[in-house]
């Protein structure tokens, strides 16, 4: 691979802080690493965890959550149920191989544009230490591993039925 | 534009749009570029890029080719949804599309505008359009909720914006409620002698005002209270209003004030609040003459009656209509209201927080409203400029800039401090003849005959040093510098550091959020900018509105500003809770959630969930059921239910999951 690597990473927010958020640093024309696709919700607790383990299963070398900080919920209490189900998430992911921070949870208010710049400039920087997760290409991995396990069970099995026969 | 034929037959045919935006976005990014691409994706039928898709021709063409290209689904990526979400689905609508076939790509505020390379912000922007059509597919047909507003306002908060709101907001025949936490309306103005720049009397200009708000058939006026707890949204609030006691019956009271004279203490000795400390007053008071409601109120913390239960309560006896109740208990009201406008003003910064200044340090050292109550001429000196030790001072210093324009505490310009410095500067010249000194940064006097005024000050012969003060101390070097206060500054135009020994100190105390602004803003569940004023739905197009609707804000709690200004922002405030009001209605966004029955298994995981408590469950049949008036569309319970058969309308998981695949196939 002679391109150098550029991180995918998939950015979940929340409509009331850190969509605005970002919205400010565009206005406020902040400069940061465009190596992030920001996804719409109305509230962070709409993200079921299972968008982060589609987006890394699809690809993604990164997926970041953005919600309001706590006791700022425009729906009062979601990003706490948040908090939870993403905690729960994180310990699954590493179990899967994906830690040191490819999954990230930050709290970014309406009013915090150049959070989003330092938050996404510096996922972008740690992602693209860490190399590319391509989950897609280790799923195709491990299925041809699996088929020639399979392979390599059944022509023993017809071997050991060669044998019985006899 | 190109149009191509849906490769697949089965699938919605899309109608792709990418705005320049001028050189906004094609600055940055390639329109044709993406435009050839989108072109090329599955299901788009007609792709185009255009100047300004938002205006009148960009919309119009859209509308048509809905018609003419039986377009079945809209996507158009341009700015943020935030901004122009609505107008494309009055594009859509136009066109005879439902406006929630549409899907908008955010390329402006989260593309171009925050990334240099060309070539990598192209790529997001296909990225994204990519997503939007992959999604776009998804979208269900919807219709805005409509429910009606309740007509009724409440205004927060009795200084020049909540008076002037209210005001205007009762003219136009709406019943308002304007609750006040001090006894008084009137706030900060009050205070005041006089404005700048005109110098006329404050209180000429705002008594007549609050005794309007008083004697307004359709203002109800809660002073002594406080908002508890506010429910509900846009038209259908239920606020919780809390009254506190004032030990004295407001009916009843006609502020003659005999009791304040009747009072056992014989003398005022405690800390008079309004006068800044500066005079005192008994334990049964009245602000200040013009006080609206003019009605008294004992103190629980210095009244021996409330405190002990053992006075000769002089003060009741002597009043005819028994309008004391030492018994009175804080009650709580409950009030429905369609709207609120919050004008909560501000806080001044507290000057013991710059320590070089010597505030509470040196007793000749007075923060800027202090000085309001001596200049004033019904303040506790009748306006004679005195010092706390009973001399006139001859030489008085002002420094600009306290609390503001300062990395240490504030950062913001306060915007008043200059003109109002250099009113002061005026009044105590004029009151003591004494020589002023202003010690400032810059002089800052945008405004309508600001400049006209600082000439005036030039031309009355007060002294301007510009520069910061460094340090106020009293060491004296020479015999006439004994007993002084000696200001320390660099003068940056002479190109020296001076010693100037003054008699007076005024520091020109910057403008803050309220100390409570936090909790206020979570309260009304809207917004505070990093620096804690609240903030507004949009710096320039919506600086009244907030992120919720139907709460609008007025005045310096959204930022610090002069009477003139809030007095506008408070008239632009009503204008926007009036037009809420007499719509009449209000649409609500259909992203409320509702269970697919049929899948629901009732494991009642949901529940709990729901801050808003719009999920039940129906015991008959074992299903949860969504009450889609009290939802208010977080996805919080869609996100959660084990069977997925929780929808949420317009952020479905075929919509999201969609989306996640779209932004990534490549």
């Amino acid at each position: 691979m002679t391109e150098k690597f550029e991180p995918k990473i998939v950015a979940f927010f929340c409509n009331w802080c850190t969509y605005t958020a970002a919205d400010l640093a565009g206005v406020s024309r902040l400069k940061y690493a465009p190596n992030v696709r920001v996804i719409r919700v109305m509230c962070s607790g709409r993200v079921d965890p299972q968008f982060v383990l589609e987006a890394f299963a699809r690809g993604a070398d990164g997926v970041l959550l953005g919600g309001c900080h706590p006791g700022d919920c425009h729906y009062a209490e979601g990003n706490y149920k948040t908090l939870r189900r993403m905690r729960m998430l994180e310990r699954m992911l590493k179990d899967m191989g994906i830690y040191d921070g490819r999954f990230r949870l930050e709290w970014i208010s309406g009013a915090e544009g150049d959070k989003v710049r330092t938050v996404i400039n510096d996922m972008t920087e740690k992602v693209r230490k860490l190399g590319p997760l391509d989950l897609p290409g280790k799923f195709k991995e491990w299925d041809k591993e699996i088929e020639e396990l399979e392979a390599q069970v059944s022509k023993s099995a017809a071997k050991e039925e060669t044998v019985h026969a006899r | 534009m190109t149009e191509n034929k849906p490769k697949q037959e089965n699938l919605p045919r899309v109608g792709f749009y990418i705005c320049h935006c001028g050189t906004n976005i094609a600055g940055v990014i390639d329109p044709a570029e993406v435009q050839k691409y989108a072109a090329g994706l599955p299901g788009v039928a007609v792709s185009r890029d255009y100047k300004y898709m938002c205006s009148d021709p960009g919309q119009e063409m859209i509308a048509e080719d809905i018609r003419k290209h039986k377009l079945e689904r809209l996507v158009v990526a341009a700015c943020s949804p935030l901004l122009h979400e609505e107008t494309f689905r009055k594009a859509a609508a136009k066109g005879g599309l439902n406006p929630f076939y549409f899907q908008m790509v955010n390329i402006r505020e989260h593309a171009s505008w925050v990334h240099t390379d060309k070539k990598a912000a192209t790529e997001k922007a296909k990225d994204l359009v990519r997503a939007a059509i992959t999604r776009v597919r998804y979208h269900q047909a919807l219709d805005k909720k409509r429910v009606p507003v309740d007509p009724n306002v409440l205004v927060v908060g009795g200084g020049i914006a909540g008076i002037h709101a209210a005001l205007t907001l009762a003219n136009a025949g709406k019943k308002v409620t304007l609750v006040e936490r001090e006894a008084t309306i009137g706030g900060h103005m009050a205070l005041f002698d006089k404005t700048f720049p005109t110098l006329d009397c404050a209180a000429c200009i705002l008594t007549p005002k609050m005794s309007a708000v008083k004697a307004h058939p359709n203002i109800t006026l809660w002073t002594y209270s406080e908002v508890e707890k506010v429910e509900g949204y846009v038209g259908n609030y239920k606020v919780m209003v809390k009254r506190k006691p004032r030990y004295v019956i407001e009916d009843l009271c006609v502020g003659c004030m005999e009791c304040i004279d009747a009072c056992v203490f014989k003398e005022p000795k405690f800390h008079d609040k309004f006068n800044q400390g500066l005079g005192k007053r008994k334990p049964v008071y009245i602000d200040f003459p013009q006080a609206t409601p003019k009605v008294v109120l004992v103190d629980p913390e210095t009244c021996i009656q409330l405190k002990t239960g053992k006075c000769k309560k002089t003060c009741a006896d002597v009043c005819d209509r028994k309008a004391f109740d030492f018994e009175q208990k804080a009650e709580m009201k409950e009030i429905q209201v369609g709207a609120i406008v919050l004008a909560t003003g501000f806080k001044a910064h507290d000057a013991k927080r710059d320590p070089q200044y010597g505030y509470g340090k040196y007793p000749g050292v007075y923060t800027a409203l202090e000085i309001e109550r001596l200049v004033n001429a019904s303040g506790p000196t009748s306006g004679e400029v005195v010092l706390r030790d009973g001399r006139h001072p001859k030489e008085v210093g002002i420094v600009h800039c306290v609390g503001s324009r300062d990395a240490k505490t504030n950062k913001w310009c306060s915007r008043v401090c200059c003109m109002y410095s250099l009113k002061l500067a005026h009044l105590i010249k004029e009151h003591s003849g004494a020589e002023v000194y202003n010690f400032y940064i810059d002089m800052r006097a945008p405004g309508k005959a600001y400049e006209e005024f600082y000439d005036k000050l030039l031309s009355e012969g007060v002294h301007f040093i510009r520069g910061r003060v460094a340090e106020v101390n009293d060491w004296a070097m020479t015999p006439e510098e004994e007993g002084r206060l000696i200001v320390r500054v660099e003068d940056t135009l002479a190109g020296f550091v001076r010693r100037i020994p003054v008699d007076m100190l005024v520091l020109s105390t910057g403008l803050e959020p309220q100390a409570d602004a936090q909790e206020v803003r979570r309260r009304f569940n809207i917004g505070c900018g990093t620096e804690g004023f609240f903030q507004e739905r949009h710096p320039k197009l919506a600086p009244v509105n907030t992120f919720t609707d139907g709460i609008y804000i007025a005045g310096a709690c959204q930022a610090p500003r002069d009477i003139p200004d809030t007095v506008a922002q408070a008239g632009a405030a009503a204008a926007e809770a009036l037009a809420l009001i007499d719509a009449g209605f209000v649409e609500l966004e259909p992203n409320t959630s509702h269970v697919i029955e049929e899948e629901c298994c009732g494991c009642k995981s949901c529940l709990p969930l729901c801050p808003y408590s719009a999920i039940t469950f129906e015991e008959v049949k074992k299903k949860a059921v969504i009450n889609e008036v009290l939802c208010k569309g977080c996805g919080v319970c869609a996100a959660a239910c084990p069977s997925g058969s929780i929808r949420q309308n317009l952020f479905e998981d075929d919509e999201i999951f969609s989306e996640i695949q779209g932004v990534l196939a490549k």
